[in-house]
């Protein structure tokens, strides 16, 4: 039972890890696209030192989210053997084509991208640009197919002992992968806009380069409005999906223990130490009912009823997610998300009204408004992963149940320690160079490589 | 040919790939420190390999991939079996990564010294690890009627092993040279040259050993004969041609022998295991074949389909970028860009 748990650490981990720096790849690589094609149809300096400066931090970002992002192949076959041999068949699909399509693209494209300014034309070098983020967009997409399959397994009959590829299509046109993919992709832009934004901000405050922080301020405000709009659109819709087809799921982000019609949306519930039961709560009526079907009634089950129809279904056992991740999960993520949503609409007003600058007194808030993205991102998956357990394909695998048998305690603890001390050392790596250009501003950005100072050249 | 031999063949190929591709550019990491005497020299060698690594790196990634999805059992048995080698070129693998972009990103020289021995470390160890994960491979491990690695770290690292890691590491070291002496410009140059001309020998040395040695710890003679046939032999023979070919100083040639000697060198290893993909040492009967450890024909069939579209258009783009950098790289700070 340990390396299970200690397993799902290890994945936990490294997961939440890797999407820190993934949803701002994915965004800020179409925020440079777009600075690049103004350049290369221009070819306004303003707009080639916008593609520089963005395209710096773009590139320490980017080199995280790559060496991180192995792991997680690996981790399949290292720590989960027995769901890899119960998924190989359907689920290694997915991860091939997102290497061969998406992999090569982005990776070829940005060493290109990189160290192509002086050989390439410029408007080739914006096309190579544009490569690299529809890479990234690819990589998104079929990752999310993946994922999609352990949510909502479809495309598939059981046999051999295993889940066998039936259906291409179906397993591409899951409804849930694509739910998934405008949610992360819209989220990325909206990461990349809150980091625009915030860096912006923190430069119009100190007076630097006013016309090319209101520029970078002006887009991402654009930029930043449309994606959460979609992202909080997209999250309605997933919720109405999980209403219907992981309704375990959408009981416990709601905290919802007896099937209510109408139901009632939970303003606050405290529950016990097990997570799993609740102690006191305050209830408004119909809310619920509400957000799941539009109107002011209409049934929503409750977890433990849930639970007593799954045991039929599956077998005893415990099927209640840990709750107090799912509902404070959501919170967190919807919290941080209508946040967001005041914020782009206020950078917005204001870049519409007037110049943005130093007059405006709140603009500090967005220097700390870019944590915002980084909670909703994680709670958000947190959320999703959390509220599959205890299933690791929906209905069909348990997590406990998909461990490599081979695993001993002393292994996976090994590990995990290992990786959580190198990822400690890189994150401070990596905070430190961004912070280190994004104060110093563009000029920083002009040469890839830090020109060392006469007297430390070494002879 | 059935569906399984041909992605038996495909998964080899990316291996191929990866190795030739990598092979230099871990051997460039690992003569970074040795090669460089200050920073632009230094700075000369990795933008060498700057615009390349990241691609080249991604055909281990869609080989893990391409395993995964034509052969799930064999990736879950050699994932999990080779748990702790996996975890340390995970390791290597990541710091070796973000030296690339990070040391060119402060002046600080004791910043640069940190990553410089970051990328020096995670190519050697890199290469180490890929090595003696292929010699087990080809030797056979313990595996149970479940198809489940029973041994642990030291399984792995027996003698057959460690000289795998050993020759590779050694193999990887002198195309980095012969790379470097095809890239670089002045007294770099020189140095590259030398280390091609120094590093032969012990690398012959190395294989030579290696190979008598794969008589006594695989079945290749049960399994292919004491004839191995032509490829092994004729990876010999192009490796004795590096040697000729650094002595006449036609880098161009060596470099294309020692890449015909690191394809041919894995594709034997590859000849000993078919139709096996995990042999077990404790009983032929619980090896993982291409029938055993394959997915659904079905499965074959699309990914056979995908394949057969896209992998020529990487190679296309990829082979692409190398003609863009085809030049030498001279060590003059204005030109390098990392």
């Amino acid at each position: 039972m340990v390396p299970v748990i200690l397993s799902r650490m290890q994945f936990a981990l490294t997961t939440v890890y890797h999407f820190f720096f993934v949803p701002l790849t994915l965004g800020l690589g179409w925020y440079v696209v777009i600075l690049e094609t103004l350049y290369a149809r221009s070819g306004n300096e303003t707009y080639r030192r916008l593609t520089k400066f963005w395209g710096k931090l773009f590139l320490i970002n980017f080199a995280m989210g790559v060496v991180t992002g192995i792991v997680l192949e690996f981790q399949f076959g290292m720590n989960w053997a027995s769901y890899a041999r119960f998924v190989g068949d359907i689920f290694g699909a997915p991860l091939a084509i997102e290497a061969l399509l998406a992999f090569f693209l982005e990776s070829t494209f940005l060493g290109l991208w990189i160290f192509g300014w002086e050989r390439l034309s410029r408007g080739l070098h914006a096309a190579v640009m544009w490569l690299v983020a529809i890479g990234s967009t690819l990589s998104a997409l079929w990752i999310l197919i993946a994922n999609a399959f352990m949510q909502h397994p479809v495309g598939y009959v059981l046999q051999n002992g295993r889940a066998e590829m039936v259906d291409f299509g179906a397993l591409v046109f899951n409804p849930k992968a694509w739910i998934m993919f405008e949610h992360t992709l819209t989220s990325g832009l909206a990461t990349a806009a809150f980091f625009v934004l915030g860096i912006s901000a923190y430069h119009l405050i100190r007076k630097h380069e006013l016309d090319f922080y209101q520029r970078s301020f002006k887009l991402a405000a654009v930029v930043g409005i449309i994606a959460v709009a979609l992202v909080i659109l997209g999250g309605h819709e997933q919720g109405l999906w999980l209403l219907e087809n992981q309704p375990m799921k959408a009981a416990s982000t709601e905290a919802l223990w007896t099937t209510e019609d109408p139901a009632s949306f939970s303003l606050l519930t405290i529950g016990d130490l097990s997570g799993r039961h609740e102690v006191w709560s305050i209830r408004i009526p119909r809310i619920l009912s509400l957000l799941y079907y539009n109107r002011l009634d209409g049934e929503v089950p409750g977890i433990d009823d849930l639970q007593e129809q799954y045991t039929q279904e599956y077998g005893p056992g415990q099927y209640v997610p840990l709750v107090i991740f799912t509902y404070w999960g959501f919170r967190l993520m919807v919290a941080a998300g209508f946040s967001m949503l005041a914020l782009a609409a206020y950078a917005l007003y204001f870049t519409m009204r007037d110049k943005v600058g130093p007059q405006i007194r709140w603009l500090w808030i967005f220097v700390a408004a870019i944590a915002l993205p980084y909670i909703a991102n994680t709670s958000g998956w947190v959320l999703t992963e959390m509220g599959r357990q205890p299933f690791i394909v929906y209905g069909l695998l348990k997590t406990e149940d998909a461990v490599s048998p081979n695993l001993t305690t002393g292994m996976v603890l090994f590990t995990l320690i290992g990786f959580a001390l190198v990822y400690a050392a890189l994150m401070g790596a990596d905070v430190y160079l961004l912070t280190k250009y994004a104060k110093a501003g563009p000029a920083a950005a002009e040469t890839e490589s830090e020109p060392l100072a006469p007297a430390l050249v070494e002879k | 040919m059935t569906l399984n031999t041909l992605w038996f063949i495909l998964i080899a190929v990316l291996y191929v790939g990866f190795f030739f591709l990598e092979g230099f550019d871990f051997g460039v990491g690992i003569l970074l420190p040795f090669l460089g005497r200050d920073d632009t020299q230094r700075r000369a060698i990795l933008n060498t390999i700057g615009p390349h690594w990241d691609g080249n790196e991604v055909w281990l990634i869609t080989a893990g991939g391409a395993t995964f999805a034509a052969f799930p059992h064999w990736y879950a048995t050699l994932f999990s079996g080779f748990y702790i080698p996996l975890f340390l070129l995970l390791l290597a693998l990541i710091a070796r990564g973000v030296s690339f972009e990070f040391r060119s990103k402060s002046a600080n020289p004791r910043w640069r010294s940190l990553w410089d021995w970051a990328l020096f470390g995670g190519s050697l160890l890199a290469s180490f690890l890929l090595g003696v994960a292929f010699a087990n491979l080809a030797k056979g491990v313990p595996i149970n009627a479940d198809k489940t690695f029973t041994g642990n770290l030291w399984t792995l690292l027996n003698p057959y092993g460690l000289l795998g890691g050993l020759a590779t590491t050694a193999g990887f070291a002198l195309n980095g040279a012969i790379f470097l002496s095809l890239k670089t410009t002045d007294a770099l140059l020189e140095r590259a040259q030398r280390a091609a001309r120094r590093l032969w020998l012990p690398t012959v040395a190395l294989i030579a050993l290696l190979l008598v040695a794969t008589y006594f710890y695989t079945d290749i003679l049960a399994h292919l004969g004491i004839d191995p046939g032509v490829v092994p032999i004729a990876s010999l023979v192009a490796l004795l041609l590096v040697g000729y070919f650094i002595n006449r100083k036609h880098y161009g040639w060596a470099f294309a022998m020692m890449g015909t000697h690191i394809a041919l060198t894995l594709v034997s290893c590859f000849q000993i295991m078919y139709p096996r993909v995990m042999i077990s040492s404790l009983s032929p009967d619980w090896s993982l074949t291409i029938d055993t450890a394959a997915s659904s024909p079905y499965t074959l069939k699309v990914m056979t389909i995908i394949a057969l579209i896209f992998v020529p258009v990487v190679l296309a783009y990829q082979i692409w970028t190398y003609w863009v950098f085809r030049k030498r790289v001279a060590s003059k700070p204005e030109n390098l860009t990392y």
